[in-house]
């Protein structure tokens, strides 16, 4: 603990003063993940402190990459269940966590929530196109809903621990099925109802070593990835037959 | 133990799959099918997506039929020419399946079609076979019963294009192993099977050609069109995993082994009941996934054209 904190002290240290007598830095125990094969989910540590006289809540918001989802919505035809209606949104965070020395409530106000989008129900997704708000609010429900239940945005607050009004720290875990791509966990430092310091810190979340070869082996050239997948499936298959065949 | 797998995206763990390769090929060894239409099911039932599942398990088939249709080759069993009107037929199909497997994701209805082609084929095959090995079991009990006749003339037999096909002993129009392949093909394409469980009973009954070379011939045809059907999914859709691929081949051709050497010593109609009752059940199995109400009503999916 003590040696993640001193680099951090020390960087308080080389913060500007300014007229805002509160400041907050904060730093990632890493700021690569890297996915190999044996990726089993990783934790990460967050931690930093505040300047000044102290006190305030610290929210952290970790979000991963965009990507553009399709919301299904079944219906039944007949006795089968079948995808009748859809919608379509771009954009969406892969990931999202908030994390919290309180749990959020009336201290932070809507607007503040709404700015930054701390909160489950406060996360920008934005529709493709000018759908109906009134239909679009049961798929805008089902997407958080569905990425909750694969663990991309989290069910419930995470709790940011602070130590004597001064460091703060939590835990960001990310599971096995975590998207790949940049990362931005944003910390904020909130007093009587406004953010009065915020920090931006990066992340990143790779495939590295045999797995990202053969990712990019397969996706830059595909038709020899095919032609090697045959000619792999032909030699295994002949050569069990051939040990096989001796025993 | 677990493992990343690349293109899949998960992680899993090794001896499950292991397991799955062994239980499934040990299966294919016994009763002498591919066993695509256990494994790709069990695929996506452990969280692979459906696309990684069916092409991968194609990469699979290849493994677990080749050495099977050499075998085959080497003892003569094989008619070349229907094979290759056969795989002429399969190219066609599966090339187009491969497509249609592409355009039904986009339309977020292809989970619905695999499931209703399972249910239909599984379903149509496996109380055929029920009756046929019922039948058959009763015939073993009392000999005198009929025997089948050696040739029926049925509407498909004056298609035109006819073709002498020396091996098996036919006269038949080309368009009718070709129209077989192609089917068998799509299927293949979007059912992660090899078709086996469609092209046998279609050689027999359909083409009539004789058993003694429908095992071989199949399997020719088989390896030739789940190679396509990898090299498609593949290059076009990048949805072979080597490494989920290798884990199931590993397990598979160990558990063939094994399962061909169990199925020398059981009796041959029990068995095909056996298999016939496997079939029925991943049919039902799918049948009650479509008609049950579903947990959440929504799903989401990466949009695609990107």
């Amino acid at each position: 603990m003590r040696r993640l904190l001193l680099p951090a002290l020390f960087l308080v240290s080389l913060w500007p003063a300014s007229a805002v007598a509160e400041e907050l830095v904060a730093d990632l125990s890493d700021h690569l993940v890297e996915i190999t094969m044996g990726f089993e989910g990783a934790e990460l540590l967050l931690f930093g402190a505040v300047e000044g006289e102290g006190g305030g809540d610290v929210v952290v918001i970790v979000h991963g990459p965009t990507e553009d989802l399709t919301v299904r919505r079944k219906d039944r035809v007949g006795p089968i269940w079948m995808n009748r209606g859809e919608m379509a949104f771009d954009g969406v965070p892969a990931f999202y966590r908030v994390m919290s020395t309180r749990p959020l409530g009336e201290w932070l106000p809507d607007a503040v929530r709404e700015r930054h989008q701390i909160g489950i129900d406060h996360l920008r997704l934005p529709l493709r196109g000018g759908e109906p708000a009134a239909e679009s609010k049961a798929f805008h429900a089902a997407l958080i809903r569905r990425k909750q239940a694969v663990g991309h945005y989290g069910e419930e607050v995470g709790e940011v621990k602070m130590l004597a009004k001064r460091l703060f720290r939590t835990d960001v875990a990310f599971p096995t099925n975590v998207p790949v791509g940049n990362y931005t966990v944003e910390v904020f430092l909130v007093q009587d109802g406004t953010v009065v310091s915020a920090q931006t810190t990066p992340l990143y979340i790779n495939k590295t070593g045999v797995l990202a070869e053969i990712f990019s082996f397969a996706h830059d050239y595909s038709a020899a990835y095919g032609i090697l997948a045959i000619i792999f499936a032909v030699l295994a298959g002949l050569g069990a037959n051939a040990v096989f065949r001796k025993v | 133990m677990h493992v990343y797998l690349p293109i899949a995206e998960i992680s899993v763990n090794i001896f499950v799959l292991l397991g799955l390769g062994a239980g499934v090929g040990m299966m294919s060894g016994i009763f002498g099918v591919g066993g695509g239409f256990l494994m790709t099911p069990l695929l996506i039932f452990m969280g692979i997506p459906a696309p990684v599942a069916v092409g991968t398990e194609a990469n699979q088939i290849v493994a677990s039929s080749v050495s099977g249709a050499l075998a085959h080759f080497r003892r003569g069993n094989v008619d070349l020419k229907m094979g290759t009107m056969l795989l002429l037929g399969g190219i066609i199909g599966s090339t187009f399946g491969v497509w249609l497997f592409k355009w039904l994701s986009a339309l977020g209805q292809i989970e619905l079609v695999i499931r209703l082609a399972y249910v239909l084929f599984l379903g149509i095959i496996g109380s055929l076979m029920m009756i046929e090995s019922v039948k058959a079991i009763r015939q073993t009990r009392s000999p005198t019963a009929g025997r089948r006749k050696l040739h029926e003339h049925r509407w498909f037999h004056g298609l035109p294009f006819k073709m002498r096909f020396r091996r098996s002993k036919l006269y038949i129009s080309a368009l009718l192993p070709l129209a077989v392949g192609a089917l068998v093909g799509i299927l293949a394409a979007i059912m992660g099977v090899g078709g086996g469980f469609i092209m046998v009973p279609a050689m027999i009954y359909v083409l009539g050609m004789p058993t003694s070379v429908v095992i071989g011939t199949s399997l020719f045809q088989i390896v030739f069109v789940t190679a396509n059907v990898t090299f498609l999914q593949a290059y076009q859709n990048q949805t072979v995993d080597l490494l989920l691929g290798l884990f199931l081949i590993v397990g598979g051709v160990i558990g063939a082994q094994v399962g061909t050497r169990v199925g020398a010593k059981l009796p041959g109609e029990k068995m095909r009941f056996l298999l016939a009752a496997m079939v029925v059940g991943v049919c039902i199995k799918m049948m009650v996934d479509l008609v049950s109400t579903p947990a959440d009503f929504y799903s989401i999916a990466l949009a695609g054209g990107h």
